[in-house]
């Protein structure tokens, strides 16, 4: 009744559909990065986590392990509670690993970085990651830098750094 | 008049039919009886509805009052699937053929019984090429619709209404915009369809002439009412003026020639104002 | 103020309408089901012959986006960020409604012109008559057909625009970027989450605009100004439906 071309022809158009499907899962998506499989959750407390968000990444020697759930802040110290989770496969991460939050390129995403301890004992759901340490914010930092450099002779570079801080503290302010 | 004799000799029986779009009334309470293995023609002016008539009885369309009984059973009180069955026993040929533009003239005489049947390809073939064979186009069945004049498309739905050796054929104008060399064939198919099979028909039509010299019996509508019905003979003797207007095709009569209005002075003062 | 009550109540009786009629639809899939062939007519009809102008837009809008991109990005250093950002735009928004806009103006239109034109001529008609349901044999195939072919148009459009032809082009044969970074920046930016609501996007556009088509081809007025009317509101309320839809989607699936 209708002929076999015709059929060839949806046979092909829904291969090339499947393919291009596969190509975007397996070339352009990163199957690891979703939590679909089994996780565990840790929670770290930073005193600053910048610009970090839900979704971001965790890795552990930048091999990505795990993804940030949730942040928070604790009513009692002020500091940002942000819940991790790990995905199950990984689970002898031990006990004292510290947590950073660091910057991927200089105008990158931020993810936390997991560095290994010693202990043998290893983390599980709801433990706490002990030693954080949060994200190095540029304005503080170019403050720094100036306070280290008073009374030097280069002032004129002292003024423009000034500035470029204020301009930053400003464009933050503003959103 | 009212109420269904329950004669075994009745295919369809229609009593006291009512429809009407909004407030304009096409039937108001139309009787018409359509007797089993005989040719019924329906016939009146048009704009009267007379396709109206076909759809209903078909089930497509629900009436405002009253009831057709198709062999003895409501059509519009069957639930979906009763009421398909009972389509399966009905064949319609529409005015322009009606023929599905993206199969051929084979695939569209065979579209019924690939539908309905689980006959094989094999049979389904012998009995599509009788069918065309029947209507004298079974060297067309390649062919699409597009490539079919007019009187071959309708001949060619004609086949098709017939492929499932329906009790009734209804035909919805099936003389209009035809040569005299279609009219005469498709005139020709409709009585031997009958007196050979023994399939009834309703023919609606406007051709006064090609349609009593058909029919067995003749309904005249108009207005929303069965002016007259009977034998040809007795629809030709008719007194009525408005049937007498209608057979002899004069302009004006009982049916005006001027739309209702008001009079023209009237109109031509309320111009001026 | 009786014209504006008569637009209100055509208004709301179409809409009204258009849901008995997606029920219609729905309750229709089923039994539609058990005829694919008919159903792979119909994804050659409307997934096949929109093949070209998918493939051919994909590659032009990875093209331009790329090219946009990499002069901007230049500027700061970052042109290895072209390859993240013409895949985040392609995937999330690009890619379904851009093609979902295609598809409505190709296949969406010769839907329902096709309806209408089968019910100017009676051709729906015939079928009841046949006890045929032409909501099983015509308007359901048709709407499955849609809802497949779309999910998977919008992946080709966004192979091109990503891949083949289209980013890759100008990023790396053309401004000589890296292939390994182009990609590597791809992988470690997109993940399954944007995948997944590209595709649900894309399927929710497929039987909108199916939806739309078909019903304004089955009620359509049966003249020829009547199917050409249907033809034309046909683009324009899949085309504005499919922006609308997206916002809203998108508002929901990226919290």
């Amino acid at each position: 009744m209708q002929s076999k071309a015709l059929e060839i022809l949806v046979g092909f158009f829904v291969c090339l559909g499947v393919a291009a499907v596969f190509v975007l899962t397996f070339r352009v998506a990163s199957l690891d990065s979703y939590g679909g499989g089994d996780t565990y959750s840790v929670t770290a407390k930073f005193a600053n986590i910048g610009g970090l968000k839900t979704g971001a990444a965790v890795t552990m020697a930048g091999v990505k392990i795990g993804r940030v759930r949730s942040i928070q802040i604790d009513p009692a110290s002020f500091e940002a509670v942000v819940k991790i989770d790990i995905a199950s496969s990984y689970d002898k991460i031990p006990e004292d690993s510290s947590a950073k939050i660091l910057t991927a390129g200089l105008l990158g995403d931020q993810y936390i970085g997991l560095e290994p301890g010693g202990l043998d004992e290893y983390l599980a759901d709801g433990s706490e990651l002990m030693l954080t340490q949060g994200a190095i914010v540029l304005e503080n930092l170019i403050g720094q830098f100036l306070s280290s450099q008073t009374g030097g002779e280069d002032d004129k570079l002292a003024d423009a750094i000034g500035k470029l801080a204020n301009s930053l503290e400003q464009q933050k302010a503003q959103p | 008049m009212t109420g269904h004799e329950q004669t075994p000799d009745l295919l369809v029986s229609v009593r006291d039919l009512r429809f009407g779009y909004g407030s304009r009334m096409i039937y108001d309470g139309v009787d018409v009886d359509i007797r089993r293995g005989k040719v019924t023609a329906i016939m009146g002016p048009s704009g009267t509805g007379k396709t109206t008539l076909l759809r209903i009885i078909g089930g497509q369309w629900r009436p405002t009052g009253g009831t057709v009984l198709f062999d003895g059973a409501d059509v519009h009180q069957q639930n979906r699937k009763a009421l398909y069955r009972m389509r399966q026993r009905m064949g319609m040929l529409f005015q322009n053929g009606a023929l599905l533009t993206d199969l051929t003239v084979f695939d569209n005489v065979a579209y019924p019984l690939r539908e309905h049947t689980k006959l094989a390809e094999a049979l389904i073939r012998d009995i599509v090429l009788m069918k065309l064979e029947a209507v004298g186009l079974r060297g067309a069945r390649d062919l699409y619709p597009e490539e079919l004049s007019g009187g071959m498309s309708r001949r060619v739905a004609l086949a098709r209404a017939i492929a499932l050796d329906p009790d009734m054929v209804m035909y919805d104008e099936p003389f209009t915009g035809q040569d005299p060399i279609s009219m005469g064939v498709l005139m020709r198919l409709i009585r031997s369809l009958n007196t050979s099979l023994g399939i009834t028909s309703v023919v609606v039509s406007h051709d006064v002439e090609e349609v009593l010299s058909i029919a067995d019996y003749a309904y005249i509508v108009a207005g929303g009412k069965v002016l007259d019905h009977g034998t040809p003979d007795q629809i030709r003797g008719s007194e009525s003026a408005l049937v007498r207007q209608f057979l002899e095709g004069r302009p004006d009569g009982p049916v005006p020639f001027h739309y209702k209005a008001p009079p023209l002075e009237q109109d031509l003062m309320g111009d001026a104002r | 103020m009786n014209g504006i009550r008569l637009v209100l109540t055509n208004f709301l009786s179409g809409l009204g309408r258009a849901q008995f009629f997606l029920l219609g639809v729905l309750s229709a899939i089923g039994p539609a089901l058990l005829r694919p062939r008919i159903i792979v007519r119909q994804l050659y009809m409307i997934g096949v012959l929109s093949l070209v102008i998918i493939v051919i837009s994909g590659m032009f809008i990875g093209m331009v986006l790329a090219l946009q991109m990499a002069n901007t990005l230049d500027r700061f250093g970052a042109e290895d960020a072209v390859g993240v950002i013409v895949a985040l735009a392609v995937i999330r928004e690009l890619g379904p409604v851009v093609t979902a806009l295609l598809f409505a103006g190709r296949a969406g239109s010769a839907l329902a012109a096709e309806i209408g034109l089968m019910r100017a001529t009676d051709q729906l008609s015939a079928m009841e008559m046949m006890a045929v349901d032409p909501m099983r044999r015509v308007v359901a195939p048709r709407f499955i057909a849609g809802v497949i072919s779309l999910p998977l148009l919008t992946a080709i459009f966004s192979v091109m625009a990503i891949g083949v032809a289209g980013g890759h082009l100008i990023a790396v044969d053309l401004l000589g970027g890296d292939t390994g970074t182009y990609w590597s920046q791809i992988h470690a930016n997109v993940d399954l989450t944007d995948l997944r609501q590209c595709f649900i996007k894309s399927a929710v556009f497929g039987a909108v605009i199916n939806w739309i088509a078909m019903y304004q081809g089955y009620h359509a007025p049966p003249t020829s100004e009547g199917v050409s009317t249907a033809t034309t509101s046909t683009v324009v309320v899949s085309s504005l439906s499919i922006l609308a839809l997206d916002f809203v989607l998108t508002a929901f699936m990226f919290r």
